[in-house]
């Protein structure tokens, strides 16, 4: 090869050089500039609940990606009783702040659904009526949205065996499920915090109504007289102190979902 | 005598810049969900010799206490990384790049001499193709890190749905502490990568821009590589 054809080469790779670099840099910049935009469309006009709508929307659409592998089959590890934490810690007392007599607590349950126009549409329940139903216990990792987990022990009655008891929510043991209501609503008696649940995760074998914490009365920092224990979903959504139930059609409040967290908080 | 040279392909190029910002999104919005119970730290005897992080570190960065939308961004961009990630690994795989990529039997020798060298107690850089043996280890560990901060990821996203995941890691607070190592490791590849690119410099960044790298070829040589 001569050497004046291989510094032609070079004259004309320096100019295509340059060429390719500035195009290449373009290109980049492009995509940099689409990348930029799409942030911006993303953060853009926060919804009423403290996300932006878009964000939102991807939130739900992991919902249904995760309601693929959602199964009553798929549990919550459980650990044996002795590795439980004696006293578990706390995370927000919001609801909780004024204090009740646990003695005339009374637990207002709504059956909203209208498929079942035969059941009540609302009753009263006291804790001794509660305790009848098959008692269960749990101890298993609770997870806290904020990162930390425990291991707990809890104690009660398996909500869908709350349901079937009271035929609520439209669950029988038929096995009607087109007939079941599509959500529950929970909150504690001042309406200070309040929880949504989708139909799946009450129906789940592990979600409980507790009244116990490693086999005594509930305290009343761990929500007494009665709580909710979701495994399959962060502690959020573990409502203390519950003072009423709803079962209803649409998608309830929520109080950490209207403050920018994911509704579903499945695990 | 200088000849210019194909190097890096054009969708490794994308590839790579694509997952710049998309990495750089979920260690920032990693940090956001971490900030909530920064709860690891380094003892020794019962001391805290370093915690991740001192206050200094997030006031420095400013970086706002935001847990929901840490983790609204960190379930969003997920998919942006682990679909880029997958792509990368595919079209390597397909393309025959990984023959560049993965380290063979001579890899680590050569990358203990490229390492001699960069400290400056080796004169002359091994003999290295594409890539030398440091470069093969460090761009192939990176992306074996890519695959376990996926199956980290997924053992503490869905520690019940996927809790065989969650207990062969050793169980959700593992899991979570090998997620966030993960995460330190793409800072310690970010700081050294970014080091070794500045000292190949700018001919050697400009080829993963355009694609193209300027190499020094004398007659013979370039006979032997045509």
């Amino acid at each position: 090869m001569k050497p004046n054809v291989d510094d032609n080469l070079k004259d004309i790779s320096n100019q295509e050089m340059r060429r390719a670099t500035i195009k290449s840099l373009a290109g980049f910049a492009f995509g940099a500039l689409g990348l930029l935009g799409s942030i911006k469309w993303l953060v853009a006009g926060t919804d009423a609940d403290g996300l932006s709508r878009p964000l939102r929307k991807i939130l739900e659409a992991n919902r249904k990606v995760a309601g693929i592998i959602f199964s009553n089959k798929n549990l919550a590890p459980v650990f044996p009783k002795e590795r439980a934490a004696s006293e578990p810690r706390l995370n927000g007392n919001i609801g909780l702040e004024s204090s009740i007599d646990v003695d005339d607590w009374i637990l207002n349950v709504q059956n909203n659904t209208l498929i079942r126009g035969m059941n009540k549409s609302s009753m009263k329940l006291t804790l001794d009526e509660i305790k009848k139903l098959p008692k269960t216990e749990i101890t298993f990792e609770f997870k806290c949205i904020e990162g930390w987990s425990e291991i707990s022990n809890w104690g009660g009655t398996k909500f869908s065996d709350f349901m079937l008891a009271y035929g609520l929510g439209g669950f029988t043991d038929h096995g009607h499920d087109n007939l079941l209501t599509e959500h529950v609503s929970l909150e504690t008696p001042d309406g200070g915090y309040y929880v949504g649940l989708d139909m799946e995760s009450a129906l789940h074998p592990q979600t409980l109504l507790c009244y116990e914490m490693n086999g005594k009365p509930l305290l009343a920092e761990h929500g007494a007289p009665l709580r909710l224990m979701v495994p399959c979903k962060y502690g959020i959504k573990s409502i203390k102190r519950i003072g009423k139930i709803a079962f209803v059609g649409n998608r309830p409040a929520d109080y950490w979902a209207e403050r920018g967290y994911d509704y579903y908080a499945g695990l | 005598m200088t000849i210019v040279k194909k190097k890096h392909p054009l969708a490794i190029r994308w590839f790579h810049w694509i997952n710049f910002p998309i990495l750089a999104l979920m260690l920032w919005s990693g940090l956001w969900i971490y900030w909530a119970n920064d709860e690891y730290r380094i003892e020794a005897g019962g001391k805290v010799i370093f915690k991740f992080f001192p206050e200094g570190f997030y006031q420095v960065f400013d970086i706002p206490f935001n847990l929901a939308e840490g983790m609204a961004w960190h379930f969003v961009f997920m998919w942006v990384f682990m679909l880029n990630g997958f792509a990368y690994v595919c079209y390597t795989l397909f393309s025959g790049e990984w023959k560049y990529l993965v380290p063979g039997k001579d890899s680590f020798k050569n990358a203990i001499k490229v390492t001699l060298h960069d400290i400056g107690l080796r004169k002359e850089l091994p003999a290295a193709t594409k890539f030398n043996g440091a470069q093969q280890i460090a761009y192939t560990s990176i992306i074996i890190f890519g695959a376990g901060s996926i199956i980290t990821g997924m053992a503490i996203y869905k520690p019940v749905q996927l809790s065989w995941i969650t207990s062969f890691l050793g169980g959700y607070k593992t899991a979570r502490l090998i997620h966030f190592c993960l995460a330190l490791s793409y800072v310690f590849f970010f700081v050294i990568h970014v080091v070794q690119v500045i000292r190949a410099g700018w001919n050697n960044f400009r080829a993963m821009v355009t694609g193209f790298e300027v190499v020094a070829v004398n007659k013979n040589a370039k006979e032997n590589e045509a």
